[in-house]
């Protein structure tokens, strides 16, 4: 059981229910891995997918997740429900709620989106990324690959490079991190830095090569040209020259490093292809990780709902 | 809720006769360990299916591959229950043709059991699943029977049927248990 009813944000998360997600993940890995990868617990509930902003990968992976448990899953997309009609997300939720689902993933534009959902309707709500706030099963699932790869999180330091300012995965990573006796250090040039960076929680850096040699973990943020208004930085050429991982990078960094990216790449900007395709980059085992993850989280708030009456 | 120790109805040296008759019962049954897989239920059918294990390697001298299964995620009340711990499944051989002997410690409503073959078929077809169990407590809610059984032992639903194992617990040991108050879940 977690102490939440809804995944909001990390701050919702202690460190107990971190790593019973995490553990109870472990287990659902292993039936990822199964030739029927299958399982009858959810059966009978509604899973809705709300991703009124473009989404590929976190989309699939939570209808992956809900379908595995067996779970009926329905997608909402922006351009294909009824606030293209101009349905306010309030009416949404509401009609949502009337078609008694279980559980809605959110995922929009505007930070805060999934606390309204939240105070409208009756189901759990899972935070499928709000706006530039966080994105909490992203962390979840970053927690989980950095733990199977390194066997540990306690004393990790992990560097988080990139756009700090913009970046909803930094926004739940730093504090998930914090959680779990990690530390985060945020690493980026000073116009992608949020006004007041100290206020993260985190170790501050503004050059890459001078905290490379302490990293167990090199985060690489994806550079969100869809979300800056003015180019932060002259050059492409010249923020993969100070901020992307490459292979001479690499050479200096501790040999057991290993190198994250939450996908989609810009190849050859915050990181190189040659590290991408390398065997310490675990961007692929970060996918493989959100639906074990995802169905973790599922599980662990659809069941035992009454719980208390049964031993 | 609490319980309160009534008696012991199997001691160390009763388990263990327990457990060598059913390695003998499973043989027999069988005509040996060609195609025969043991699966454990977590937690001490686990350590049971161990140990049935080994004493089979020293009847027939040949080993028996050992599987756990979890099976808190095939349980029939995940609307009401999640399970504190999960733990992982663990099938390391091919379901497929083969015989499996499911292994759990006590035998009460046979739900656990339900869940058990629900979660064993997941991995592939069997030729036919058993089962043994250490301690048969009676008051069934499903269709289910065991085919080894170490002691059939009357009970009352109030009573908790506690066992024991060095594994998990330092010693060998059966007990029932009453609860001082409440009904058992």
């Amino acid at each position: 059981m977690l102490s939440c009813r809804h995944i909001m944000t990390m701050s919702d998360l202690d460190a107990d229910d971190i790593i019973s997600i995490l553990d109870t993940a472990d287990s659902f890995s292993e039936v990822n891995e199964r030739r029927i990868k299958k399982l009858p617990t959810l059966r009978g509930r509604t899973v809705v997918n709300l991703f009124l902003e473009p989404s590929t990968r976190t989309r699939t992976s939570f209808e992956l997740a809900a379908k595995r448990l067996s779970a009926d899953a329905i997608n909402f997309s922006a351009s294909a429900s009824a606030t293209v009609k101009g349905e306010s997300l309030r009416d949404t939720a509401r009609t949502l709620s009337a078609m008694a689902c279980d559980l809605v993933i959110v995922r929009h534009r505007y930070a805060g989106a999934p606390h309204m959902l939240a105070e409208c309707m009756d189901a759990h709500i899972i935070n499928g990324g709000d706006g530039i706030h966080e994105h909490p099963t992203q962390a979840l699932l970053d927690l989980f690959t950095m733990r199977r790869t390194l066997g540990r999180l306690e004393g990790l330091t992990v560097g988080i490079i990139g756009d700090i300012a913009h970046s909803r995965v930094a926004g739940s990573l730093v504090p998930a991190l914090r959680t779990v006796g990690a530390t985060p250090v945020v690493i980026g040039p000073p116009t992608l830095m949020p006004a007041r960076p100290d206020v993260l929680g985190a170790d501050v850096a503004y050059s890459l090569d001078e905290a490379l040699p302490t990293l167990d973990v090199a985060y690489m943020l994806r550079v969100q040209f869809e979300r800056a208004d003015a180019m932060p930085f002259p050059s492409n050429r010249e923020y993969a020259r100070l901020y992307g991982m490459n292979a001479s990078r690499m050479a200096s960094a501790k040999p057991e490093m290993i190198v994250m990216h939450p996908g989609p790449m810009n190849r050859g900007v915050e990181i190189s292809a040659d590290v991408a395709d390398s065997p310490r980059s675990v961007v692929l085992d970060q996918v493989n990780a959100g639906v074990a993850v995802r169905m973790a989280v599922m599980y662990l708030l659809l069941g035992g709902e009454d719980s208390g009456a049964a031993a | 809720m609490a319980y309160r120790v009534k008696a012991q109805v199997m001691d160390a040296a009763a388990i263990e006769r327990a457990l060598t008759r059913i390695a003998h019962e499973i043989l027999e049954a069988n005509h040996g360990c060609a195609g025969l897989a043991l699966a454990g239920i977590v937690t001490r059918g686990s350590v049971m299916a161990s140990r049935l294990a080994e004493r089979i390697k020293s009847i027939e001298g040949a080993e028996v591959p050992v599987g756990t299964v979890d099976i808190s995620f095939y349980r029939d009340d995940v609307a009401t229950h999640v399970s504190p711990e999960v733990h992982r499944t663990d099938i390391p051989f091919d379901v497929d043709g083969r015989t499996v002997v499911l292994v759990d410690d006590v035998l009460f409503t046979g739900r656990t059991i339900r869940a058990a073959m629900d979660a064993v078929m997941d991995y592939g077809r069997p030729d036919s699943i058993q089962l043994a169990v250490l301690v048969d407590r009676g008051h069934r809610e499903l269709p289910i029977r065991a085919d080894y059984v170490g002691k059939n032992v009357p009970t009352s639903r109030r009573e908790r049927v506690k066992v024991s194992f060095v594994e998990t617990d330092g010693r060998d040991a059966v007990e029932i248990c009453e609860t001082d108050g409440g009904t058992e879940a």
